[in-house]
């Protein structure tokens, strides 16, 4: 046990094992029974001893270790401190539920083989954790890039599918954009040093201009992975493509690791960031949040709905983020720990809440095969287990107490109401108006979900073939029973969480909550200002009140309860078709979010005989700004293309000529 | 906690449970009156809940458990909120527990719950009516938020109790920042609970309905506890706007037996008035059309944020 007793040993043979596991599936890489049943069994065990890791090991100073590969000049360096913990914690607790729901999920089909994806999936959950283990510019690339080609694998399991394939191309593309990014922004920080391991960023002092392209380089590269407005455009994209547990984890973690590197980037590396590049940040990330939740709320495609959902949560967390800088600059500790706090809580929500429910559209699409909401409807009655655990995904997403959405809600809407105390002029009135933009997003977010929900599993079954659907069995139960008990424990114990979680904040800003921790029901986050929140007893009245209400109504009533057809309204005949559709239900956000779609309507004529009514709606910066940047870019590409002769005669030339200039600069 | 604190709070949960028919009643007499019908009888709800409370519950064949559940989550919602709401004293045992952010969270509960249960017997009018609930209900909650959080900067606290204990012993000043948010508040308050001008309590008009069409499957015990939420909600709105906007005359903290035993026909003069302003105001508004819902709910979310500058502006 001697060198695992170090937490950053444990943590660094842990995800060996992750990649062991996967390399163990290509022993047998056409067997599902071998992979489904063994193998991501024991990666969910493996997520979950990460999981216990992390939290075991919160508390304690940071540790470093130099691994032997490596470049010549420059080993691996890995340092497992507070904020790597939380973001292992999130990884390995996600992992769990999301690898016991993925053993009963992977089927042999027409896609990769089940050992294949085993093994880029089990690579892809260990380079995340080398990701956040990483403590030099190198290391973090290696992963940051092994993230990107694996989870790109993934997403394209179905290749056989053009769609999916040109899903996939975008994916990639744009986290190889923005991996460009992040490696220039590594290059700025190194600040003429040469020295790329992390300890020499922090250590080197930036001048201001220089930091600032730092900042917003750190920013176009992660923001492009996270799905910052206008580098969201791959989400809705790879998250319908790829396989529901892989979306589950692209959306619950990768997206996660985003928001790592922009906290490791501004608050670690960088030092003391500027408080006016949190002005950016939140400006970005209220546009990204209300952009989200609108397209969220038009879609029709559920795990598109979902992607747009998590492009909204991504701008929370940004603001959250940009809330946080403005107040660390300002010199308000408190009150940017506060906002810390609920970037890393939220963080840690989303990656339950997501991952619930992207697991439970998988779930629907394996027993409907179906992803479009306007064949779904119903299945509460055929898989009341996937419809009733979705429902507390759903509730806690929609930002509704006593779960785990509300509390983070709530902690950022706090910190902007103190937004006001900021000693700079003008910026403090605009400040607080950004609370109304997260309350809207929210609201809206409450909207985008009842239509979730209600349109897949309540209602009546809008296809006859709905009516063969299974509910999941015993793994993938567990799956989903895993993710929706964090979520409503992530509720319910708010104070156990921050008080994990402050490790993080003293590391970064150096400063914690003050929580009382006499009362362990009762979150009080600033002891001198009188705000407090109590999910416990809130909950516990409901209960309390609901309870008492259905005792007393049923000892006073005692008539019997009579099962009719639905009242028809004198129709002769209602049916199935005549409910709402995806469609009608987001009518009123296109009616009211006009301006923020490019919509094409066909409206029948009220004399055709064979009437048809379609509305497609697209995203104007689809059309704005990357179809004339991809113009430009083949415009460019064919101005040069005239070298490529496609003889080898003509490439022999080339290379001649070549060495002839070189040799001719060297001389 | 004092023994006076837990009788404040069971005395304002039985008050809500106990008024809030009654208030819906009053509000619909005044309104009878100012239209010269002659008016129903006060104890017109009451007589409603008990009638369906004796009926026998019809329930659609394909209706889920979560149908079933709704009316207890919505009323136990409702109570919920009723408890952390300073009608009476402000020395509430609760008052921790939920603050102005939690108790618009309560309200969405019951929206989303209600919501939920419309869509959940699949007819068009039950889906109608939820996505026009939700519709109605975002854009309402972000704007109760924005005069929540204006009262909030005035008192430094988002804990309504403590809000409604510190404007009310501030001295009497105008705070034009509060002008501003009271006429936000009443139009959030008009729109979420179903009032003219967004939705007609009067009507089954399939074009205009937003609340009934959410309950058009709901009868008997089910029907009876969303009526009686619905009363309880308004009772909580006009409840809230008191706390927020004329504080005066509650029991603040600890004052004792007797400011509680003022406090209560404070409040019912506090609710009689109310009910006259609310009547007048749906008898001199006209029913908008559903799409102009979104322009009215706008107004009183401009209404609020302009509150807040003005809040930051003058610093009142």
């Amino acid at each position: 046990m001697g060198p695992l007793a170090s937490p950053l040993n444990a943590c660094l043979v842990l995800l060996v094992g992750w990649a062991a596991l996967g390399l163990a599936g290509l022993a047998r890489p056409a067997s599902v029974a071998f992979v489904g049943r063994v193998l991501f069994p024991l990666g969910a065990l493996i997520g979950l001893l990460l999981a216990l890791v992390a939290l075991t090991s919160l508390g304690s100073t940071p540790e470093t270790v130099t691994l032997v590969i490596g470049l010549p000049d420059l080993p691996m360096h890995l340092r497992l401190d507070a904020l790597s913990r939380v973001f292992l914690l999130l990884l390995g607790s996600t992992a769990t539920g999301v690898s016991l729901f993925a053993s009963g999920y992977f089927r042999q089909g027409q896609g990769t083989a089940p050992g294949l994806l085993g093994l880029q999936y089990h690579l892809f959950l260990a380079s995340m954790g080398f990701v956040l283990l990483a403590d030099d510019a190198y290391a973090f690339m290696v992963a940051w890039e092994t993230m990107a080609l694996t989870s790109y694998f993934l997403v394209t399991a179905q290749h056989g599918i053009p769609e999916i394939r040109s899903a996939g191309f975008l994916y990639l593309l744009m986290a190889h954009v923005g991996a460009i990014a992040i490696l220039l922004s590594f290059g700025v920080m190194q600040g003429g040093t040469w020295l790329f391991s992390f300890d020499a960023m922090r250590a080197s002092t930036l001048s201001t201009p220089w930091a600032t392209v730092a900042f917003l380089l750190a920013l176009f590269g992660f923001g492009a992975k996270a799905g910052l407005l206008p580098l969201h455009v791959w989400l809705p994209e790879a998250h319908p493509a790829a396989p529901s547990p892989v979306s589950a984890l692209m959306s619950g973690v990768m997206l996660k690791t985003a928001i790592y590197g922009m906290l490791r980037v501004s608050f670690d590396l960088l030092g003391d960031p500027l408080w006016w590049w949190g002005l950016i940040l939140l400006g970005l990330g209220l546009a990204t949040a209300i952009f989200g939740v609108v397209f969220a709320a038009v879609q029709s495609d559920m795990k598109r709905l979902l992607a747009y959902s998590s492009v909204e949560n991504v701008g929370v967390l940004f603001t959250g983020i940009g809330l946080a800088i403005v107040f660390h600059g300002v010199g308000m500790p408190a009150l940017a720990t506060l906002a810390l706090i609920a970037v890393l809580y939220h963080a840690l929500n989303h990656a339950f809440m997501k991952s619930l429910l992207f697991l439970g559209t998988g779930a629907v699409l394996h027993a409907t095969g179906e992803r479009n909401l306007g064949r779904l409807g119903g299945l509460i009655h055929r898989m009341p287990w996937t419809a009733w655990l979705t429902l507390v995904g759903v509730l806690a997403i929609a930002g509704l107490p006593p779960l785990n959405g509300f509390v983070s809600e709530w902690l950022l809407l706090q910190a902007f109401l103190f937004s006001h105390e900021v000693p700079k002029p003008f910026v403090n009135m605009l400040l607080p108006l950004g609370a109304a933009m997260v309350a809207l997003a929210a609201a809206l977010a409450g909207y985008v979900m009842v239509k979730f929900f209600g349109i897949i599993f309540l209602g009546q079954p809008r296809e006859p073939t709905l009516a063969k659907a299974h509910d999941v069995d015993g793994l993938e139960k567990a799956g989903l029973l895993w993710l929706a008990v964090g979520c409503v424990l992530l509720g319910l114990l708010p104070n156990q969480v921050i008080a994990a979680l402050s490790h993080a904040t003293t590391e970064l800003i150096g400063s914690a909550p003050d929580l009382d921790a006499q009362s362990w029901w009762l979150l009080a986050p600033l002891p001198e200002r009188a705000l407090s929140y109590s999910p416990v007893i809130l909950l516990a009245v409901i209960v309390a009140v609901v309870a008492l209400t259905f005792l007393v109504v049923r000892a006073v009533y005692r008539r019997p309860v009579r099962r009719a057809p639905p009242w028809d309204c004198g129709f002769v005949r209602i049916d199935p078709r005549m409910q709402d559709t995806a469609e009608g239900f987001g009518q009123p956000i296109r009616h009211i979010f006009t301006g923020f779609f490019a919509m094409e309507r066909d409206l029948p004529s009220p004399l055709d005989v064979a009437p048809r009514y379609r509305v497609t709606v697209t995203d104007r910066i689809w059309r704005g700004l990357y179809l004339p940047i991809g113009g430009i870019v083949q415009r460019l590409t064919d101005s040069v293309a005239w070298l490529q002769q496609g003889r080898i005669s003509v490439y022999l030339t080339y290379s001649f000529v070549t060495l002839v200039i070189l040799l001719a600069v060297m001389l | 906690m004092s023994a006076l604190a837990w009788l404040t709070q069971l005395l304002e949960v039985l008050a809500a449970l106990a008024l809030a028919p009654l208030f819906l009643g009053w509000v619909n007499a005044c309104r009878a009156w100012l239209q010269n019908r002659s008016a129903p009888s006060l104890l017109l709800p009451y007589h409603g809940i008990r009638k369906l409370f004796h009926k026998d519950a019809v329930i659609a064949d394909c209706a889920s458990p979560l149908f079933r559940m709704a009316p207890y989550v919505v009323f136990g919602a409702m109570v919920a909120a009723a408890a952390v709401i300073p009608s009476m004293g402000t020395g509430l045992p609760f008052r921790s527990a939920a603050d102005a952010i939690a108790l618009v969270g309560l309200f969405a509960i019951a929206r989303v719950f209600m919501s939920l249960a419309a869509m959940d017997i699949g007819t068009a009018f039950g889906t109608l009516g939820a996505r026009r609930e939700m519709m109605v209900g975002f854009l309402a909650e972000p704007a109760l938020l924005m005069v929540i959080f204006v009262a909030s900067l005035i008192s430094a606290t988002t804990a309504l109790p403590l809000i409604a204990e510190r404007l009310a012993v501030q001295a009497p000043a105008l705070y034009p920042s509060l002008a501003f948010t009271a006429v936000a508040f009443t139009m959030v308050l008009l729109a979420e609970n179903a009032r003219i001008p967004v939705d007609n309590p009067a009507t089954h008009l399939e074009l205009t309905m937003i609340h009934e069409a959410m309950l058009l499957e709901y009868s008997a015990r089910h029907l009876a506890l969303m009526e009686w939420a619905a009363a309880l909600k308004l009772f909580n709105y006009a409840c809230i706007g008191f706390a927020l906007f004329v504080p005066w005359g509650t029991s603040l903290g600890d004052a004792g037996l007797g400011a509680l035993a003022i406090s209560i026909p404070v409040l019912a003069g506090k609710l009689a008035v109310a009910g006259v302003w609310l009547a007048l105001l749906e008898t001199v508004s006209a029913k908008l059309r559903v799409f102009r819902a979104p322009e009215f709910l706008s107004t009183a979310f401009l209404f609020a944020v302009l509150g807040l500058l003005v809040h930051l502006l003058l610093g009142a």
